[in-house]
């Protein structure tokens, strides 16, 4: 005679009944905590379904012209020629500007509240910073036209001067006022807070154990930071970052004052003429009626495309590092 | 300032024979062979570190009362005693990683070589070379592979070495890792076993040529047998270094060290209770309160 092992039991389904007011409430919160998502997904239905004419007209051009041009005919229709390519590139060039400058001031800011500042200043420092995020963009642009373009066009002349060798940095006239540099200057302002707390957060969660264990091996403060708090970091700093790249791509006020907004391909970063996809909305927009109104509603929906991709892998690579612990 | 007397090996009385019968048998036997297959008598004395009347504190509340302790170059001194004693704030007070806690003072002196690690204008990173140290537990740098962890001190330090594979083996022998990973080098320090990091840990201290050597209960986050592989690591290490080692383990304590110095804190501050040779430690105390710790009665 064999034994046989009885298989196990079906697994039983453990249900709890709540009460009819928790079950209000948890309806209640699932309805507000969804709006979110919908209120989202509307948006974006609503800019490709509006905008999705311009696409059937201009096709992928749209993304690649370089022109933005309507031309009323003799018999009152309208032939258009539309394109955000311009625009596009503008936004790229601002924003690499942007990061280039802002990042590196913001881990230099993120490492000395971590690690130098005295406790009070500390947190005085922390809630500027935060303050800071919290300005209304149209001031940093004021600032920025009337305060901080002077200077920039000023460094601009003197970047010119010793290297417009370097074909990003030559100009097609010398003509360096509102340029896309003057742009990603104040942008890189803009985008500090964010990029600075985010930095902060990661940096201070370095396991305390690894940087003793620097210390103990003779590290100065620096070599600390060089060797464990950077090799830890740097996944958050790059998330930081993007986020900060998901700030500039779609920051309208401030372009529109400080940038010279033309619709040329121009990738002179010093050269006065640009322009960025946001601020194009926001010049176009009260002029604009049919075909143009449609294609700044398609252009609307690229930059909700860019935020929203640029904005998910921020938080995706921000969440992973801190999860991680490398 | 308590001095260590060889001399007293042999004097024993009465009283003393009465305690011996008092203590686990067990780990007064394995004190008294671990002493007598060392002579730390034949040791320059005093050549190592030397701490004079150290106290410390967290803010206002002072957790440590007054130490004076030397250690002999060439010795291994455990620290035991139970939790809160003040005995791994007093090791942290060695090479200056006390003062990294918010808040955290000292007074008294501590001399490396005669002199005060402490005093004004010191380069405290040159004096972190001179004094290492292995933490609780094992944490080598994981964005690093084994080499690199290794000779990351060289690194951090700017020291330069004639030859790295060389120094790199011969830290890796002498912490009783090298034959495990000779053929991983490149592989990455968190790749490894509990034990075996820490070992590497202690390799990577040993890179930077330390002649003092701290150890804040290297074992307690390891298993048995790891446990017993550090054990014999320190046994070779100490052959050429000064080691001072925290442990919870009296039976450790009992097996790797030549004095052993027990810390108490009656509900106060911590302090010193007594030193003395680890087997007279563990075979006749001369104060009550050391006798029921190791005993096992408290603690």
């Amino acid at each position: 005679m064999s034994t046989t092992i009885a298989a196990p039991p079906d697994k039983r389904v453990l249900i709890t009944k709540p009460r009819t007011s928790d079950r209000i409430f948890r309806g209640v919160v699932t309805a507000f905590g969804i709006s979110a998502l919908l209120i989202l997904t509307l948006i974006g239905v609503f800019l490709s379904v509006r905008g999705i004419q311009t696409f059937h007209s201009q096709g992928w051009h749209f993304l690649t012209n370089f022109k933005w041009e309507v031309v009323q005919n003799d018999d009152g229709t309208a032939t258009s020629n539309l394109g955000i390519g311009a625009m596009l590139l503008g936004t790229i060039l601002i924003s690499i500007v942007a990061l280039l400058i802002g990042v590196p001031l913001s881990i230099a800011m993120a490492l000395f509240l971590t690690f130098y500042a005295p406790a009070k200043l500390k947190t005085f420092l922390v809630s500027v910073v935060d303050l800071m995020a919290a300005f209304p963009s149209v001031l940093f642009g004021l600032w920025g036209f009337f305060v901080l373009m002077p200077m920039v066009t000023y460094w601009a002349k003197l970047i010119y001067k010793y290297f417009n060798w370097i074909p990003v940095f030559s100009a097609p006239e010398p003509f360096f006022e509102r340029s896309p540099f003057t742009a990603g200057v104040v942008l890189a302002i803009m985008i500090i807070p964010i990029v600075t707390s985010v930095s902060r957060e990661v940096f201070a969660q370095t396991p305390l154990d690894r940087i003793q264990a620097a210390y103990a091996l003779g590290a100065t403060k620096w070599g600390v930071i060089k060797s464990v708090v950077f090799p830890f970091g740097s996944s958050g700093v790059v998330g930081g970052a993007m986020l900060g790249l998901g700030r500039a791509f779609g920051e309208t006020v401030a372009v529109f004052t400080v940038l010279n907004i033309v619709f040329r391909g121009n990738w002179h970063v010093l050269y006065g003429a640009g322009g960025n996809v946001a601020s194009l909305i926001i010049l176009k927009w009260g002029e604009s009626t049919g075909d143009e109104t449609t294609a700044l509603l398609a252009a609307g929906f690229v930059l909700f495309i860019l935020t929203l991709v640029v904005n998910l892998s921020a938080n995706f690579i921000v969440r992973r590092s801190v999860k991680s612990g490398k | 300032m308590t001095q260590i007397n060889q001399g007293d090996d042999n004097s024993t009385n009465e009283g003393e024979s009465m305690t011996t019968e008092t203590v686990p048998s067990s780990l007064a036997g394995v004190a008294a062979s671990r002493s007598s297959s060392r002579k730390p008598g034949t040791l320059p004395m005093g050549a190592g570190l030397e701490a004079r009347g150290v106290h410390a504190w967290f803010n206002k509340h002072l957790a440590l009362r007054d130490v004076s302790l030397d250690f002999g170059f060439g010795t291994v001194t455990a620290l035991i005693g139970p939790s809160g004693c003040g005995k791994s704030t007093f090791i942290r007070t060695m090479n200056r990683m006390h003062e990294f806690i918010p808040g955290a003072a000292m007074a008294g002196e501590v001399l490396l070589d005669g002199k005060d690690i402490y005093a004004a204008g010191t380069d405290v990173t040159k004096i972190r070379l001179q004094i290492g140290m292995v933490f609780q537990k094992p944490n080598p740098f994981p964005s690093m592979t084994i080499g690199e962890n290794v000779l990351s001190g060289i690194k951090l330090a700017q020291l330069k070495v004639d030859n790295k594979d060389d120094l790199l083996e011969e830290c890796l022998v002498r912490a009783g890792l090298w034959s495990e990973v000779k053929d991983r080098l490149s592989a990455h320090g968190g790749s490894l076993s509990g034990g075996q990091q820490q070992r590497l840990c202690i390799a990577r201290s040993l890179a930077v040529k330390p002649r003092v050597l701290l150890m804040d209960e290297p074992c307690s986050a390891l298993d048995p047998g790891s446990t017993l592989r550090i054990e014999d690591t320190i046994g070779e290490l100490a052959k050429t270094m000064t080691i001072i080692i925290v442990t919870h383990n009296m039976q450790q304590a009992a097996r790797v060290s030549d004095y052993t110095a027990f810390f108490l804190s009656d509900g106060g501050p911590g302090q010193m209770v007594e030193v003395g040779p680890t087997s007279e430690i563990f075979s006749r105390p001369r104060d009550k309160r050391t006798e029921n710790y190791v005993s096992g009665r408290f603690g």
